[in-house]
């Protein structure tokens, strides 16, 4: 029997008037990534630092690496790594000293603390910018900075608290690539995201968190089927056809074609090649002239709506950096 | 590693980079040096000329400088509690609290920190005290035992603005609040005039004020003027401030949750 990286049973926590945690249970198999998605004040970053030794829970159990995060709290931080949103680097040392300071805490010795330093700044593309005070980095060489500073000790898990918060999509996709490296060498990964497309390109299993309750976990697919794959949008230049439109666009849709607005007409499809050059031949063929066409993919919005039947509430609201962002936008 | 030499270890990690910090942020750096000597000059000669000293004092300088260079230390702190207040809400303490590193060494790392920028402070005042009127009347052992005693405040203050720093939302936020608390103490006391010109109210304040008795006990000390139990006092409240600050601050430390 392989033990779990991460395991977690019955987790709660309770602040003053607000219950974070209503009892969560994980398990994370040596080697996966686990995504763990929900909205802001879904539980997420609080799961997080129970499981980083940050907080005690409140109730419930849980193990990383086989040690408790409360007896075994000491040990357990040495197994560790932790990177979040808010990059944790001192803006006025040079990325050098941030990771040789982080080495020389987790008790490497110096000589080991600056050889890792100069290996991850290598690794994380960051050698040019080693010797230049934090502060002087733009967003996303910060958390790459913070990311390396996770991984000084090449812990056996590393935990991610929403990586890519607050960043530009080029940066995104740098930063998804060094997590997938990362992955490839074996190390276990909780990370925790707002974003689907980022639990789909990263996670191996996701779970979804709502108001401190797990909603559903599974593979990205289980997810998608429950909520629903993508969907072509079709708009027509003149909105009294398109009883005519679904007619024509039934037989290329993996489900019922729908028209809840008298306007847009959605049409769902099981994959994205081909779909629209087939509809605009069929409309063509109908006669009928297209407006607008777009395929769209589920947000967590659409995931929060099929599961709980209530959009993900975005409780600090005024962040637009902090709002789901469909597919199409990073591609 | 065992817990004391990880403790000593992490602490001087912690005490170079803030150092480091200190060094390559100016501003800092101007309220360790440049600041002392204009509040010196300042005192001396705006005030200087007005205050009637004590017959003891070879003029207000000779009466002001153990003062200022109290006043001087305890505000030393300052540093500590910026900084914790900054690291707090950049992340950093999480960061620090995820590793395997002794935990009093965030806090000990910061207050060892603040002993060297304490020193450099410490002799751009009694230099500059020097100049401007300043005098040594004591045996070396004794003048020794003063710079000890400063040294051994501005330590205890640091553990004070640790914990002023933990409390504290903002580093805006713990600047005021430092403020507010040390600089009526150090006004309230023996270190300007002497208390006997303040109305009643004030003067009982004064001579109670653990500040006029750490004033009083530098001044035996560095200059031979009677200080009573002030010398030995001193000591104790100096030791007796460092540790309940250190208990509370590492109690605060533990508990503090970053929102």
């Amino acid at each position: 029997m392989s033990e779990l990286a991460i395991e977690a049973q019955g987790l709660r926590k309770q602040y003053k008037d607000v219950e974070a945690l209503r009892g969560i249970d994980l398990t994370v198999e040596p080697g996966t990534v686990l995504g763990v998605l929900g909205p802001n004040g879904a539980g997420k970053t609080t799961a997080v630092r129970i499981l980083t030794t940050l907080l005690p829970p409140s109730g419930g159990t849980a193990r990383v690496m086989g040690l408790d995060v409360v007896d075994d709290a000491n040990a357990l931080r040495a197994k560790i790594g932790l990177a979040g949103q808010y990059a944790a680097v001192d803006e006025n040392l040079t990325g050098f000293e941030n990771l040789e300071m982080v080495g020389r805490l987790y008790h490497l010795g110096r000589p080991k603390a600056k050889e890792r330093a100069t290996s991850l700044l290598d690794r994380f593309e960051l050698d040019e910018a080693g010797d230049r005070l934090v502060k002087t980095y733009s967003g996303g060489m910060r958390r790459r900075l913070d990311l390396a500073a996770a991984l000084v000790a090449d812990p056996p898990v590393i935990f991610l608290d929403e990586p890519t918060t607050g960043l530009d999509p080029r940066s995104r996709v740098r930063l998804w690539e060094t997590i997938e490296a990362m992955v490839s060498e074996g190390t276990t990964v909780l990370l925790t995201t707002q974003y689907l497309d980022e639990a789909d390109r990263l996670a191996d299993r996701i779970a979804v968190l709502d108001h401190g309750t797990l909603i559903a976990e599974g593979t990205a697919d289980e997810l998608k089927r429950k909520v629903g794959g993508e969907w072509l949008e079709v708009t027509l230049e003149d909105a009294s056809q398109t009883g005519a439109a679904i007619a024509a666009l039934e037989a290329i849709a993996s489900g019922k074609p729908t028209c809840d607005d008298g306007v847009v007409v959605k049409l769902p499809i099981a994959q994205r090649d081909g779909s629209i050059a087939g509809a605009v031949r069929r409309l063509d063929a109908a006669g009928l002239n297209v407006h607008d066409m777009a395929v769209r993919s589920p947000t967590l919005d659409d995931v929060f709506i099929s599961l709980t039947g209530h959009a993900a509430e975005h409780e600090n609201g005024g962040d637009p950096e902090d709002q789901p962002v469909t597919e199409e936008a990073v591609r | 590693m065992t817990g004391v030499s990880a403790l000593i270890g992490d602490t001087l990690v912690l005490a170079q980079r803030n150092l480091i910090r200190i060094v390559r942020a100016p501003d800092l750096l101007t309220a360790f040096t440049v600041q002392p000597v204009m509040f010196v000059l300042l005192f001396v000669y705006v005030f200087g000329g007005a205050i009637a000293v004590p017959p003891a004092f070879d003029g207000y300088a000779d009466f002001l400088i153990p003062g200022i260079v109290v006043q001087n230390i305890a505000f030393g702190g300052f540093a500590t509690a910026l900084g914790l207040a900054d690291d707090l809400n950049r992340g950093l303490i999480d960061r620090f609290r995820s590793l395997p590193m002794a935990r009093a060494a965030v806090l000990a790392g910061r207050t060892v920190a603040d002993i060297a920028t304490n020193l450099l402070s410490l002799v751009i005042v009694v230099g500059v005290g020097l100049i401007v009127g300043f005098g040594f009347n004591e045996s070396v052992p004794s003048i020794v035992l003063g710079f000890v005693l400063v040294l051994m405040i501005g330590y205890a203050f640091s553990w004070v603005f640790a914990y002023i720093g933990l409390s504290s939302s903002s580093p805006e936020a713990a600047n005021a609040f430092g403020f507010m608390a040390i600089f009526p103490l150090t006004f309230i006391s023996s270190a300007f005039v002497p208390p006997e010109t303040m109305p009643a109210v004030l003067e009982a304040f004064a001579n109670f004020n653990p500040f006029s008795t750490m004033v009083d006990a530098l001044r035996s000390l560095w200059q031979g003027t009677p200080a009573g139990t002030d010398v030995w006092a001193a000591f104790v409240w100096t030791i007796a401030i460092t540790i309940a600050f250190a208990l509370i601050s590492t109690a605060k430390y533990r508990r503090t949750v970053v929102k």
